[in-house]
């Protein structure tokens, strides 16, 4: 008797692992491309920006168990810079995305750098502190236009060459971008660096006693996740053609959260579950008024009573793999 | 000097809606007709320059008001929420839905029963302190082993329930709630005219503070509820029903930000979304003064709104940000808040 079955059955783990994530993502990729046939493809585009902002969410509370309530700063900020290019300095999509991008990770880099010298409950409260800053920041400040917000961005063209005011054109960018950021969110995960912040989550002072400087770790996570709730924003602005002061209120930061614990935290494909179930929640119960509120609150209350793995969380475990 | 003077309201009462001043109050100084005010010559005299502002002086003294009013409600809510989170440490995010329940409950006493806002300040806690009790018993206490965040997200799942229930029913426009006729009416203090029902807030919000400090950091039930904050297993041992003060810690909590409801209502209407307006403001008092300090919250809540009327003044653009740049300089400094322990 001796521990060779062990390793055995670890690399069957991992082969299973792997190869669900394969079905899944290949499921998810056929979802995507069949979707603007069944649904409306502004509807789905629509989605998949907020998939992509719960996937950059997911990177911090399901992986460094860092837990922001404003995350929707990056995407509010962004989403104006982006538009704010686009429309005033009239650049090509691709640009003023990434200008969005650059102005949401400069923002995750200050105000994470502030924010992980704390952490817990702490950290969610100063991060929602930051939001509200950056609220007021889109309220006064001239180029947001205040409650009108951006209206009419041009789509234009993207690189000079695609036009992106063709729907389809949109739609086929609008999933590379998601399918972008949601593939780097993995390739984070799954990196040497990856490891080190599950590992910071797991026990962050015994991460610090090997030698590891957590927060540099964690503010570089924060950043990161920043820079892609900003890719998520910016193209938004571009799908939705207008920057407005919802992308930017403490609610959206509000709704992300509800996204990644309905899908279940900590898996690669909860967010975008949840994003899609929110997503849709309020698009078909619109008609009900403030009831959308309500009942978003009691899916929250549900899911942290009785459903804290989420639904991609639960079929994992009922199935054994890590999604 | 102090003379009453019998108007029936003050200029700028009741006319704002949220905590933003009443264009009115203040910079116009009196209302016209009252009181004629000083010529032109005295008038230059009400007025200071600095670095280039001319400012008023009756503005000052006015927005001087208007924050400390603001700081009222500021001490009161993260007084309570210092009192949630040092016993349960968990953070209350339902606190701006118990203000505004608080303020609606008033406004239900007067209207179904009859009960004028002297038992509204009394029996309005009293009934949203039960139903944070609870709160606390249905879903918190079976969240007790869990991370802590779990609890934040569950209260501000609850805090989406009630503001989206109360918006439903009652749409998001003010109900008017009057000012009770005792403090109906003015001081003039001479530089300036203090309306009695704006004194009477920041009175009884000092009172109730004072109160719940010297409860809790000098007699036993305080010394109780210390310990069980430092180690309820030990505290348990000594024969307390360790739960059951959790229960009512939350109930008292929750009670205060009723209690600050009340106080509100006659200032600003009886609105659904008047908790969702001030608790993030609260929250960052809560961060500056260092999470569970009951000193820090009320000192803290008081100057904050101090100066967040004096920015009003000086540099009105930045009047709705003050307190968040403020909160930035404090964690650069000092990360557990200005009264914390270190974390």
């Amino acid at each position: 008797m001796t521990t060779a079955p062990a390793p055995a059955i670890a690399v069957d783990l991992a082969e299973r692992n792997r190869r669900a994530n394969w079905v899944a993502f290949a499921v998810m990729v056929c979802l995507i491309a069949i979707a603007p046939f069944v649904a409306y493809p502004f509807f789905i585009m629509n989605a998949l920006c907020f998939a992509l902002f719960a996937c950059a969410f997911n990177l911090l509370i399901g992986y460094v168990n860092l837990l922001s309530l404003g995350h929707a700063m990056f995407l509010g900020l962004a989403s104006y810079v982006c538009a704010h290019a686009a429309k005033v300095w009239g650049l090509e999509p691709v640009s003023a995305i990434l200008v969005g991008v650059a102005a949401s990770t400069a923002l995750g880099f200050v105000t994470g750098a502030l924010a992980i010298r704390s952490s817990g409950i702490y950290f969610a409260m100063i991060t929602v502190a930051f939001s509200q800053m950056v609220y007021f920041f889109s309220v006064e400040a001239p180029f947001t236009h205040g409650e009108d917000g951006i209206q009419a961005v041009p789509q234009g063209r993207a690189l000079g060459l695609i036009p992106l005011s063709n729907p389809w054109v949109l739609y086929v960018f609008v999933a590379g971008v998601f399918l972008f950021g949601f593939l780097g969110v993995q390739r984070i995960v799954n990196s040497p660096f990856g490891e080190i912040l599950k590992a910071i989550r797991e026990n962050e002072p015994r991460v610090v006693s090997l030698g590891y400087r957590a927060m540099q770790y964690e503010l570089a996570a924060f950043t990161l996740s920043a820079a892609i709730a900003g890719l998520a924003g910016a193209t938004k602005a571009i799908v939705a053609q207008n920057a407005s002061l919802t992308d930017v209120s403490f609610a959206m930061s509000g709704e992300v959260v509800l996204m990644t614990l309905v899908g279940g935290m900590a898996t690669f494909y909860g967010p975008v579950v949840g994003a899609i179930v929110v997503v849709s929640m309020q698009n078909y119960l619109a008609q009900f008024g403030e009831w959308v509120t309500v009942i978003q609150g009691v899916v929250f209350v549900a899911c942290v009573m009785a459903f804290r793995r989420g639904i991609v969380g639960e079929l994992a475990a009922r199935a054994k793999i890590s999604l | 000097m102090l003379r009453m003077l019998l108007l029936p309201r003050f200029a700028g009462e009741d006319s704002g809606s949220g905590f933003s001043p009443p264009p009115r109050s203040g910079a116009r100084g009196p209302p016209e007709g009252r009181w004629r005010g000083p010529g032109s010559r005295a008038r230059r005299r009400l007025e200071v320059n600095l670095f280039g502002h001319v400012i008023s002086l009756p503005q000052l003294y006015g927005q001087l008001l208007i924050g400390l009013i603001n700081g009222s409600f500021y001490a009161l809510l993260s007084l309570g929420l210092a009192v949630i989170f040092g016993m349960l440490t968990i953070v209350n995010f339902a606190h701006g839905a118990f203000y505004m329940m608080g303020a609606f409950a008033a406004y239900f006493l007067l209207k179904l029963t009859g009960l004028n806002y002297w038992w509204a300040l009394i029996l309005s806690p009293l009934i949203v302190g039960a139903i944070g009790a609870v709160v606390e018993i249905l879903f918190l206490k079976r969240l007790a082993g869990f991370d802590p965040l779990y609890s934040l997200l569950l209260t501000f799942g609850l805090a989406l329930i009630i503001q989206g229930l109360f918006q439903y029913y009652f749409g998001a426009s003010g109900l008017p709630y009057a000012i009770p006729k005792e403090l109906g009416g003015a001081y003039n203090l001479g530089f300036m005219f203090l309306p009695v029902y704006r004194g009477w807030v920041i009175v009884a919000s000092m009172a109730v503070c004072f109160g719940t400090w010297l409860v809790i950091e000098k007699t036993k039930l305080g010394a109780y509820l210390r310990a069980g904050t430092e180690n309820p297993t030990m505290v348990r041992a000594f024969g307390i029903n360790v739960p059951r003060m959790i229960t009512l810690t939350y109930a008292f909590g929750v009670a205060l930000a009723a209690f600050a409801g009340v106080l509100a209502a006659p200032i600003n209407q009886v609105r659904p979304g008047m908790g969702a307006d001030i608790i993030v403001v609260v929250f960052a008092v809560v961060v500056i003064g260092g999470m569970g300090s009951i000193l820090g919250s009320i000192v803290t809540g008081f100057v904050l709104g101090v100066i967040e009327g004096l920015t009003k003044v000086f540099y009105p653009e930045a009047s709705n940000t003050v307190v968040f740049v403020i909160m930035a300089l404090v964690l650069l400094i000092r990360p557990s808040g200005l009264f914390g322990r270190t974390a």
